[in-house]
This record gives C-alpha cells, sequence and structure tokens, in this order.
C-alpha cells in the first residue's frame, strides 16, 4: 500500500503547532501498521458487522423516485448503531488508539453524532472519552448531550466564538496539546492535520465500497450521480472515492447554504470558491474575510456548521471531478419533512440538504444518496421552527 | 541592519544575564492602549518585543491571550493597524511578529512580508507552521532580510530538533512545556532539559516561553541556560485588569529586567 498522503493537490498539509508534530508522525505510522494488519482488520470489520450492522441496507425509496421521476437509492447509514455514518470512523480510530497504548480519548461535535459514536466506541474499549461541544450545539442537540453522558462520557461546553464545531474543533486541538501524551484525538470529520484527511477516508471509504458493489448487484450498472451532504465532508469522501474512477458517475457535494449566501449566514466555503485558507490544521477551502480572519459559519444543522471543509474535497472540486453546490436552511427544513412523510424515514437535517437536491429536476435516471444519518436529535430544532 | 542582525545584537546586550522579550497583542485592549503598552514595554528595559496579530483561532494559546485576540478583533483591530504599532516601535527594540499561518497566507505571502518589513520588523513567529510546511515563508523572509524563527517543544526528539536548530533565524523559541500558552504555578519538569538540547541544537540563541508568568520562573529559565525570556499570559492579563494598562505593564516589565540582570 501507499503511504498517507499529506497533500490532494495543493490543499492538505500539516499547520500544526510543532508539540503535535511527533504525535501525528506517530499516528501516521501506527495508522499505516494497523490498516494492513489482519489482527487489527478482522477485528474492526467484526465490529462493523455485529456491533454497527454493518453492510447498511441500500434502499430503492420508491415514493423520492416517484415524486423525482427517477431512480432514487439511499445508502442507509441512518440504520447503523449510533444512528450515523461516524461510528464508522469513531470505532476504527478508538482500536488504533487502544493499539496505541492511548487510554484517554478527546472529540469535538457538531450534531453531537460524533460525539455520541466516540462516546460509544470508548464505552465499549473502555477508554476515558471527553467530547467539546460548542454551547450554542449544546442547546440544539440536548438528546445527543444526555446520550453521551449515559455512555460514561464528558461533555466539555465551549463558551467562545459562535459556539459551534469551529470552537468546538479548536479547543479538542488545544487539549490535544496539552495532553498529547496519555490522549488520542478522533477527530470526526476528513479534516485537520495529515494523516487524518485521508485515515478517516478511508475509514468511511466502506460506504462507497458497500453502495457500489450493492448497486451492482441489485440494478447491473453504476449510478448516473451520487450524492451527499458535505460539512467537514466524511460521509461525501467515503461514498465518493471508490466511484472517482468512474468518469461517467457524477459526484456532487450539498453545502449548507443556511440563511443566505453571505459572510456568516452559510456554511458552503466549497460553493463559493473563495481563496484557500488555513483552519484546524489543513489548507483547504475556509470561509475568511481578506485578511485572513476566519468567519463564524450558519447553518440549521450542526453538522454543517463549519467555516472549512476537508482538503480533499477541494481537490475534487478544483479538478473538476466533484461539483460542490448549496441547499438553503428552508429547503433543508422542508425536505425533512417531505422525506418524513414519503418514506417513513426521518433524516438528520445533514443529509437532508443531499436529499433536497436529489429531488430537483435532472438529468440522471439513477441516484445514489447518502443517508448519512437519523433525524430524532433534530426533532426539538424542526419542531420549534416557525 | 537585517533583521537577524537586529535580534542577534539585542541578545548580545551586556549588563545582564539573559534578553528580556516581552509579548503584547497588538489592539488590546484597543489600538491606542496597544501603542501605550509598545512604549511602556521599552521604557520598562524589554530588549524585543513579540508583537501578537490577533487571530480569530488561535490553536496555540491559553484562554487569556485567546480572549485578548478576540477583544482586539472586536474592537476592529487589523493586521495592518497592529504592524504599525511595531513601526513605532522598532527603532527603540527589534520587533518579532507572531502570527497565525493563516494571516500570513491569506493576503499573499509576498505581500505579508512587505508589510512586516515596511514597518520595520525584524522577524516573525508563526506558531503553526512546523519545519514541514515552512520552506516558502523562511525563503521569503530571508529574501526581505527578515528572520522567520522556529519553535521546539518538550515533545519535539533530538534528530528533528537539530533539523529545526538549523534553520532557526534569529533566535529559536523553545516552548517550556507540553500546552498552550497561560501562567502556571511552576515550571514544567522538562523545561531544563529541554533548554539545554535546544542550546546543543542551534548556533543561533534560545528564548523560553510558554508558562512563564513570575521574576522568579524567568531567573530559573535563565539559570538553566536560556539566553532569553519571553513573558505573554502574565503581562497581557495585567493589560486587561488594570485601570491604566501601559502602568501596570510597564511595573511588571521592570521587575522581570531586574531579575534577568
Amino acid at each position: 500500500m501507499s503511504a498517507v498522503e499529506h497533500r490532494f493537490g495543493p490543499y492538505g498539509g500539516q499547520y500544526v503547532p510543532e508539540t503535535l508534530m511527533p504525535a501525528l508522525a506517530e499516528l501516521e505510522e501506527a495508522w499505516v501498521a494497523a490498516r494492513d494488519d489482519p489482527v487489527y482488520r478482522a477485528e474492526l470489520d467484526g465490529l462493523l458487522r455485529d456491533y454497527v450492522g454493518r453492510p447498511s441496507p441500500l434502499y430503492l425509496a420508491s415514493r423520492l423516485s416517484e415524486v423525482a421521476g427517477r431512480s432514487i437509492y439511499l445508502k442507509r447509514e441512518d440504520l447503523n448503531h449510533t444512528g450515523a455514518h461516524k461510528i464508522n470512523n469513531a470505532i476504527g480510530q478508538a482500536l488504533l488508539a487502544r493499539r496505541m497504548g492511548k487510554k484517554r480519548i478527546i472529540a469535538e461535535t457538531g450534531a453531537g453524532q460524533h460525539g455520541v459514536a466516540s462516546a460509544t466506541a470508548c464505552a465499549l474499549l473502555d477508554l476515558e472519552c471527553v467530547v467539546y461541544m460548542g454551547v450554542e450545539d449544546v442547546r440544539r442537540q440536548a438528546p445527543n448531550v444526555q446520550r453521551m453522558g449515559l455512555l460514561g462520557a464528558t461533555v466539555r461546553p465551549v463558551d467562545a466564538g459562535a459556539r459551534t464545531l469551529k470552537e468546538a474543533t479548536s479547543e479538542a486541538i488545544r487539549d490535544w496539546v496539552t495532553n498529547v501524551a496519555t490522549t488520542h484525538y478522533i477527530i470526526g470529520s476528513a479534516v485537520g492535520p495529515a494523516p487524518y484527511p485521508a485515515m478517516v477516508r478511508d475509514l468511511q471509504r466502506i460506504i462507497g465500497d458497500e453502495a457500489r458493489a450493492q448497486l451492482l448487484e441489485k440494478e447491473g450498472r453504476l449510478p448516473d450521480r451520487v450524492i451527499a451532504c458535505v460539512g467537514g465532508g466524511s460521509n461525501a469522501i467515503g461514498i465518493f472515492v471508490p466511484f472517482v474512477g468512474d468518469e461517467d458517475v457524477e459526484l456532487i457535494g450539498v453545502e449548507a447554504g443556511g440563511e443566505a449566501l453571505e459572510p456568516g449566514r452559510h456554511g458552503a466555503p466549497l460553493t463559493m470558491a473563495g481563496r484557500p485558507g488555513v483552519l484546524h490544521g489543513s489548507l483547504s477551502a475556509v470561509l475568511q474575510d481578506e485578511m485572513g480572519q476566519i468567519l463564524e459559519a450558519h447553518s440549521i444543522s450542526a453538522g454543517l456548521d463549519y467555516p472549512g471543509v476537508g482538503p480533499e474535497h477541494a481537490h475534487l472540486r478544483d479538478s473538476g471531478r466533484a461539483r460542490y453546490l448549496a441547499v438553503s436552511d428552508a429547503e433543508a427544513l422542508e425536505t425533512f419533512k417531505r422525506v418524513t412523510r414519503l418514506e417513513g424515514i426521518i433524516p438528520a437535517l445533514e443529509t437532508a440538504h443531499a436529499l433536497h437536491y436529489a429531488l430537483q429536476p435532472a438529468d440522471s435516471e439513477l441516484d445514489l444518496v447518502c443517508c448519512s444519518g437519523r433525524g430524532d436529535k433534530d426533532l426539538a430544532e424542526v419542531l420549534g421552527q416557525p | 541592519m537585517t533583521g537577524a542582525e537586529a535580534i542577534a545584537a539585542a541578545f548580545a546586550g551586556d549588563g545582564r544575564r539573559a534578553a528580556l522579550m516581552p509579548y503584547m497583542m497588538g489592539g488590546f485592549p484597543d489600538m491606542d492602549a496597544s501603542r501605550r503598552i509598545a512604549e511602556a514595554y521599552a521604557d520598562g528595559g524589554a530588549d524585543l518585543v513579540e508583537l501578537g496579530i490577533p487571530f480569530t483561532d488561535p490553536l496555540a494559546d491559553g484562554p487569556v491571550i485567546q480572549a485578548a485576540g478576540t477583544a482586539a478583533l472586536r474592537a476592529g483591530a487589523t493586521t495592518h493597524e497592529v504592524l504599525a504599532v511595531g513601526r513605532a516601535l522598532a527603532d527603540r527594540v527589534p520587533v518579532v511578529a507572531m502570527a497565525y499561518a493563516n494571516l500570513v497566507l491569506a493576503r499573499g505571502l509576498e505581500r505579508f512580508v512587505d508589510e512586516l518589513v515596511v514597518n520595520g520588523l525584524a522577524g516573525l513567529i508563526v506558531p503553526d507552521l512546523p519545519l514541514e510546511e515552512s520552506d516558502a515563508v523562511r525563503e521569503a523572509c530571508e529574501g526581505a532580510g527578515l528572520a522567520l524563527v522556529p519553535l521546539v517543544a518538550p515533545t519535539t526528539p533530538d534528530e528533528r530538533m537539530a533539523r529545526i536548530g538549523a534553520s532557526a533565524r534569529g533566535f529559536l523559541y523553545a516552548v517550556s512545556l507540553t500546552g498552550t500558552t497561560g501562567e502556571r504555578a511552576a515550571l514544567a519538569d522538562t523545561f531544563a532539559d529541554l533548554v539545554a538540547r535546544a542550546k546543543a541544537a542551534t548556533a543561533v540563541p534560545v528564548a523560553l516561553g510558554f508558562g512563564i508568568g513570575t521574576p522568579d520562573q524567568a531567573r530559573q529559565a535563565v539559570d538553566a541556560g536560556a539566553d532569553g525570556v519571553i513573558v505573554g499570559s502574565r503581562l497581557v492579563r495585567a493589560a486587561a485588569e488594570a485601570e491604566d494598562p501601559a502602568m501596570a505593564v510597564h511595573a511588571l516589565i521592570k521587575q522581570f529586567a531586574a531579575a534577568l540582570r
């Protein structure tokens, strides 16, 4: 196997304090050894099968298909244990941490799905778990905060900036700088310094690998389009990667259009095509002002409320292999309710962004949509909306 | 005189055991007070000044400097204005800018470096730009006569420290502890070992920073062989708490300077 990528085109890298550099090297070495080790693979595959419930189903959503006028398949990551794709990565990294002898895990979370997945993996593997979460997200994702507490994790509310995912990530990195000797940081998306973007992608590509095989078995063909929501971009990169070599398959990432595509009111750095910037350890598309100050993002969905994005997505955009666009808060909310009524599936608000775009008129006969998570966590937020 | 030469001269100054390099957050509590703090640093006996440029997401900083950066940005501080604070000070002592990588890269590296030169700054510290990412910035700095000052930490292995030490211009910034900036009750166990390892790894002076908040801790750093001492959060906290920030930091600087004599 090849080494772990540090760069995707010009993007990626390791823009972190010197204190962390030896830990990143150690992590990369451990990951390269683990991913090729049959013992690690067997344990991970066993847990993904028997504990997470993989392979997740590929479901032909008949009523959505009727509305759209084409076949829409949902890759049902919402049916995973803990209710989202996040568990694929959290279990893989928690197993790696145990292998590295790290007994303490930290994680950041926006919607709480990655926090719950990390807390779950830590309960299973008997590791200490501390989750950083913005105060605003603690408020709007209360059920997940309660779940993390029950699972034995400590949730540390972060009261800085916009009090959402960006600040939670910064605070998690500061914890790691301080406790690096004992602690592994499970980043929840395909972001951060190398080797994280490549490692998280490798742990999430099971979504796309399964979906591709399932679709070939059911339809005997590949999809015309693969559609996924993009915050940091881990479910999207996971489902995209196995199709990158299939030139006729269009790859579409759906970002948070928020209230409006104006500074501070959305979470769509790829769509807005600004200058690249450094945030949380890597160079990628970033929402920033002309001086390089990072702008606050906004999205109704906490998981997409982030001003940066994984570096591989920035490269896929520039190379033209994938394209990215934005769906607004109002559109996502409407589709959340519509899909629930049509299919009896309550999608996460994040996922509703991808579903909204999939339902728009398009020159496609067969769509594959990543149903990245379930929406139970969003009920209070949705029902509280006017 | 290049920036590296000016820094070397400041470290070599006689009449004291080590150089005192206070840190200030540019634009905090506001731009006017920030200018007065800069003057107070020079008046009080600073040999060099580290001028922090406020950034929204300072990953290497603890709560005091984070809060100061946030307050400076809220008060409207810009990189341009903060560097102008450096220009006023640069005639008196060498000024080294501390800027996170995105601020250096956002408007174009050349443009950022030009602005440092125009304002008479001597060097640049980028706390989230490790050796592997630093070639372009170092080349641009060297081309402009500026010193790019790298950092080493207690976690840095010897072999890596030698490579970082060889790349250092002006001085080598030794991070005394494994963690973010901020005052601590005592210096970390590893600080003396770190100073010794850093000095063995480089030909330029070694300044110890992070977690040095009292004159006694500064003295301990010098006893361990540090060529310079960087004091940050203690001074920024004083600026935050005092009625007259410039007067408060002036009194503190004099105490630190006395400890290094």
